[in-house]
């Protein structure tokens, strides 16, 4: 591909340019412009209400689902509009892992099973299974209850199981919106490890409130804010984009500064 | 300034007066009050099967289940209005299950939220409340006169087609309640991996929704197995000396043969009514447990 734009040292795999999105007729998030690299780790951060959630779900088209929601402006994928592809392919490509762990209320096997046979998959069902639970470090804990309802097993091991069926389709990005916000200390600190190890074959954003988590994993982070509107509501607005270290360490704006070092929030 | 709260005793700690004792005394008045409630509808329904069991239970033999209705109270027996509910509550069934579990999931699931599904919403939620014999005049007109040439007029199928109109909003607003009821992270779940509306409704909604939607399919049933009015309406009759061999079958049902019986001057026919009585509460049971146990192992499988 000839691009006459100058190129950043990384591919980028999911671009927004100037999104804004509303609800209805209230404007949730206004003009966010942001490239994630491939197989990076990108952290949206911001105190709640500044979208960076809503900003999530418009990778992978979720914001359809919402009759009311609109969403303004380009984001694509592989360089191509997402408006272009179909929702359900994209959304193959681009998986999900939600704020509460919400495994099916079947079998563990069922639970990565799904996914994959719904996008029609030709292979070794067993062997999915497998490689997917070893993908996301629950193998060990589940391989002789495969049979057992996902919920049967603890907080932490039904997030790492929603990634496990988040990876058995083998998507291309992994949106996650605050994965660890209701797992405790240890489970959160391994699902940090297992983004580390999945950092080689995906592309990882994650919406988190816990500024240690953005700062031990991610190698760019996005800070977001929140303006009082005129209609008494909230608007977000990306205030500062750049390397963790930086937006950590030396952030450009105040906001951000006074954010990171806990100063409001 | 601080008091331990020891049980039973009133104990007054800063600016709380916690009276404990008072509310310690409303809370047994109002377990009394539910308890009360609870054994008034319990001691009427065992007065009602006592008076049944003795009235009805000498006249249940062999001979009541296989004869046909008879002038002789002794002769007589149950066989085609036994036969005819089975026929229908098997044609209400096929048609009022995959009609209302249908459209209450078009409604709950796919229609978008305009005037026109909230105009379909408020008429269901009517039809629910019209009283029995105006489905009976609509099934008359509709499957007994105008689909004749298709019902065979006075048949079980017409029969069954009105029970199911009678019944089918009640399916549709259950259906509905226990599909809301399915917390919404499980539909996004499946969206998230690529599935369309109809892949999430049917691997995991309607799975998980299914113990509430044959709770509401229980009721309805009940509900339908008793309808005497709508029956009557479209012109069942209850002397009828043959079982249905097709759907086209003319046919009469438990509850209009109790009807016609209890109607008797004579003494004895009153006994077999109650005999019919006890029957259709059996089939009633039967029915029941049947649903609980489907019911029960929808659970199982979660």
């Amino acid at each position: 591909m000839q691009d006459t734009r100058p190129q950043t040292m990384t591919d980028v795999a999911l671009k927004a340019e100037k999104i804004s999105v509303y609800y209805g007729s209230n404007l949730a998030v206004k003009d966010v412009f942001l490239d994630i690299p491939r197989n990076q780790i990108v952290a949206f951060i911001g105190p709640s209400g500044c979208g960076k959630s809503t900003v999530l779900r418009c990778f992978n088209r979720m914001n359809d689902l919402i009759p009311i929601a609109r969403v303004d402006g380009n984001i694509s994928f592989n360089g191509e509009d997402i408006k272009r592809f179909d929702p359900v392919e994209l959304r193959r490509r681009v998986g999900m892992v939600f704020q509460k762990p919400n495994p099916f209320p079947k079998s563990i096997y069922e639970n990565i099973a799904f996914g994959a046979r719904i996008n029609g998959y030709q292979g070794d069902m067993d062997e999915l299974v497998e490689r997917s639970l070893k993908g996301a470090a629950l193998w060990d804990e589940v391989k002789d209850k495969l049979k057992d309802s996902g919920l049967g097993l603890s907080g932490g091991q039904q997030q790492r199981l929603c990634i496990a069926r988040a990876i058995a389709i083998e998507p291309e990005v992994i949106l996650m919106d605050e994965p660890c916000s209701a797992l405790d200390p240890i489970s959160t600190l391994k699902v940090e490890e297992l983004m580390h190890d999945l950092k080689s074959q995906y592309t990882i954003v994650i919406v988190t409130h816990n500024m240690q988590q953005a700062s031990r994993v991610s190698d760019r982070t996005a800070f977001f804010n929140a303006q009082a509107t005129e209609a008494g509501g909230k608007m977000g607005y990306l205030v500062e984009y750049d390397e963790t270290q930086v937006i950590f360490s030396n952030p450009r704006e105040e906001y951000t500064r006074d954010y990171v070092s806990g100063r409001f929030g | 300034m601080t008091a331990q709260g020891i049980k039973g005793k009133d104990v007054a700690s800063g600016n709380f007066d916690q009276n404990l004792s008072g509310r310690y005394n409303l809370d047994k008045l109002f377990a009394t009050a539910a308890w009360a409630a609870t054994i008034v509808s319990v001691l009427i329904l065992a007065w009602l099967l006592f008076t049944i069991l003795i009235d009805g239970l000498g006249t249940i033999n062999p001979n009541f289940f296989t004869a046909f209705p008879s002038r002789k109270p002794e002769n007589a027996g149950i066989k085609p209005a036994l036969f005819g509910t089975l026929w229908l509550m098997m044609v209400v069934a096929a048609t009022s299950f995959p009609i209302g579990v249908g459209a209450a999931i078009y409604l709950e699931e796919f229609a978008t939220d305009n005037w026109f599904t909230r105009m379909v919403e408020i008429n269901i939620g009517n039809l629910a409340g019209v009283p029995s014999i105006i489905y009976g005049l609509l099934g008359l007109a509709v499957f007994k006169r105008i689909m004749e040439p298709i019902t065979g007029g006075n048949s079980v199928l017409s029969g069954g087609l009105t029970l199911s109109l009678l019944i089918l909003p009640v399916i549709i607003v259950a259906t509905r309640e226990a599909l809301r009821a399915v917390p919404n992270s499980m539909r996004l779940a499946g969206f998230a991996l690529g599935a369309n509306k109809w892949q999430v409704v049917w691997s995991h909604v309607l799975p998980s929704a299914m113990p509430g939607v044959l709770t509401g399919v229980i009721l309805a049933l009940s509900r339908a197995i008793g309808e005497t009015a709508p029956l009557i309406a479209i012109g069942a009759v209850a002397f009828i000396r043959s079982t249905p061999s097709s759907l086209q079958s003319p046919f009469t049902a438990m509850p209009i043969q109790i009807y016609n019986w209890v109607g008797r001057p004579q003494a004895e026919f009153h006994s077999i009514a109650a005999s019919g009585i006890i029957v259709l509460m059996v089939m009633l049971l039967l029915m029941n447990a049947v649903a609980i146990y489907f019911r029960n192992r929808f659970q199982q499988t979660r």
